[in-house]
């Protein structure tokens, strides 16, 4: 039986590399990245001055207060690195588990990681108040004598996140080295003979480097697997150890990384769709891809929706009547609305990945993928809003709601986003070169 | 100028393989081939020792020691707070980073390990000189035989990969 397949037919080992490197290298900037450069680069100067403005006045110029004092940072926070987690996925475990069809989408799925944790380190670093003490979360000799207090879900999350920041980049790195080397045997000028050539530190594609390339890369997917799990399962941490009723809960580490991955693959769609239609990619970035991802995303988001049954269901069973009423009150309460949008973005519309046919309609897709992502922020929102403002003691009750400065400072991280991955797909291989040409390779074998 | 050895240019992998075959068998030892990506079978036929995985494994202990050691130094003796009674030495509080920093000595470790062992960064290095080299990236296959191989002879090596199917045979300096 025919199936749609991980490349397309009549590729060969040079077909690819012209493919993919002219996109860098010999074929002009498409009107459409400009267009969108444009956006990014407006929504970059609003994030900066959001920045600026936060740092003239102070946190204040958010809407967090006491009682609500996580608001829009941490659930940005949350969301932006549950995003980087699909990229991880895609490019340790599914490389683990030894599926072929990654090898087109991991590094630009990489990219994302690696971009969508830069946005989200930056929003604790924004809440601290003062920014600039930042490394005062650090363990290190002081004056002050003073030391982190290891006992903190908060201090875990600290080394959590840069570790798998550096990580990322690490593995992102060492995956580009052979393919900025054909960008470096490509360059036509010796400018860009010398960029390139400095960035792959002199790879030659010797057997003894491919050896250690790939014990390097399997190895680092090793260790990624077991990390990217622990990292939101650190950030449901921040929640968990917490006594607030609604957050102290024992699912919560594998409902966020269900939820973790569930966005991250919607924006691996909302990314790849476009790059796809613009650059002509089809061949590469196949149906089968689009369809796979579709499927992963309607797996997880089923995973999301048993663990919103189960968390109310526990709530009544256990019979605690604060954690009753922070259910009650996420549904009926006066955010109600953030509630129910998130269950229909989250739950009733992805249903419609069940169809065949709207897996393979990029359109319809595309809407889906915007609609979980704006699902998962809104339920972070929720998490994070009706347990805080909702206190023990009615005395200690409040609202919280969003100010100009709170959406300019996530929106301009929308745009810093946007920014650095342009400046990837024009500057760097947004496929892996040498992972598709392994493909074409055993394509070409396996049809002989 | 010394010359630095003679690489032979093949359009496959396959043929690449049976090309490096027959030169291991021929009693060449002192050679390296250069591919657009990994081919596993020169792999076998050059047998190069592999030290990365044990690298990475003593990286990765060095890091959970350090996360222990660090968080123990800390919470115990250097900046010992009270909380609610409960000990200092809170070994499962210290799990978390211990696994984390493990990671990041490891991933640490596997990724410079791969750049030490591999010579990089190496901006110049001889092959690069032979004529139509830049394919070696993009989709032909090298063989180097170097000349400080005991076997070496300009003229008898040339010969026998030209014999070998290679598309080109070229000399060249070190």
């Amino acid at each position: 039986m025919k199936t749609t397949e991980d490349i397309a037919p009549g590729q060969t080992l040079s077909s690819v590399t012209d493919k993919i490197s002219g996109i860098v290298l010999t074929r002009g900037t498409p009107l459409t990245w400009f267009g969108v450069m444009y956006v990014a680069v407006l929504l970059l100067a609003l994030f900066l001055l959001a920045v600026s403005w936060l740092f003239y006045k102070g946190v204040g110029v958010w809407g967090i207060k006491i009682p609500v004092a996580w608001g829009f940072a941490i659930t940005n926070f949350v969301w932006w690195i549950g995003i980087g987690h699909a990229g991880t996925l895609i490019s340790a475990i599914l490389l683990l588990l030894n599926q072929k069809w990654r090898n087109s989408i991991n590094r630009f799925a990489e990219a994302m990681t690696l971009f969508a944790v830069a946005c989200a380190g930056t929003f604790p670093l924004l809440h601290l108040g003062r920014p600039w003490l930042f490394y005062w979360l650090f363990p290190y000799p002081n004056t002050m004598n003073i030391q982190p207090q290891f006992r903190s879900p908060l201090v875990w999350d600290v080394f959590a996140v840069s570790t798998y920041a550096t990580v990322s980049l690490l593995f992102w790195y060492l995956g580009l080295l052979p393919d900025l080397a054909t960008f470096r045997d490509r360059a036509k000028s010796s400018i860009v003979y010398k960029v390139y050539g400095v960035l792959s530190l002199g790879w030659r594609g010797t057997s003894r480097q491919w050896m250690y390339h790939r014990t390097a890369s399997l190895l680092l997917a090793g260790l990624a697997t077991p990390l990217v799990l622990s990292v939101h399962t650190v950030v449901s941490f921040d929640f968990t150890v917490s006594i607030l009723p609604g957050w102290h809960s024992t699912i919560f580490p594998p409902y966020f990384v269900a939820g973790a991955i569930y966005s991250g693959f919607a924006m691996v769609l909302v990314l790849a769709i476009p790059i796809r239609a613009v650059y002509g990619l089809n061949g590469l970035i196949t149906e089968r891809h689009l369809e796979n991802s579709a499927k992963v995303m309607l797996a997880t988001g089923l995973i999301l929706a048993y663990a919103y049954v189960i968390e109310p269901f526990t709530a009544w069973y256990g019979g605690n009547e604060y954690e009753i009423y922070a259910f009650w009150n996420r549904a009926f309460g006066s955010y109600w609305w953030a509630f129910w949008l998130t269950m229909a973005c989250n739950v009733v519309i992805p249903q419609a990945l069940w169809l065949q046919s709207i897996r393979r309609n990029t359109i319809a897709l595309f809407g889906i993928s915007l609609a979980v992502l704006y699902g998962m922020w809104l339920e972070r929102y929720v998490i994070i809003v009706t347990s805080l403002h909702r206190d023990f003691l009615p005395s200690s009750w409040g609202q919280f709601s969003g100010t100009f400065w709170d959406h300019a400072t996530f929106y301009g991280t929308i745009g810093l986003f946007l920014f650095l991955f342009l400046l990837f797909i024009r500057l760097l291989p947004m496929m892996s070169i040498y992972e598709v040409r392994e493909l074409v390779h055993e394509t070409l074998r396996d049809s002989r | 100028m010394r010359p630095y050895g003679i690489v032979a240019e093949f359009a496959t992998p396959g043929e690449l393989v049976v090309a490096a075959r027959a030169a291991r068998n021929y009693g060449f030892s002192r050679m390296e081939t250069y591919t657009p990506f990994l081919v596993p079978e020169v792999e076998e036929i050059l047998r190069h020792r592999n030290w990365l995985p044990l690298v990475v494994l003593m990286a990765g202990a060095t890091g959970t020691l350090t996360g222990y050691l660090l968080q123990t130094y800390i919470a115990v003796y250097d900046y010992p707070i009270n909380v609610g009674g409960r000990p200092l030495h809170s070994l499962p509080s210290f799990i978390v980073i211990m696994f984390e920093l493990t990671i990041l000595f490891a991933a640490l470790g596997a990724f410079f390990g791969t750049l030490i062992f591999n010579g990089l960064p190496a901006p110049y290095h001889p092959v690069g000189n032979a004529r139509g080299f830049e394919a070696a990236t993009q989709d032909r296959f090298f063989l180097c035989i170097e000349a400080l191989d005991e076997k070496f002879d300009p003229e008898d090596t040339a010969g026998f990969l030209a014999s070998l199917n290679a598309t080109k045979v070229e000399h060249v300096a070190g």
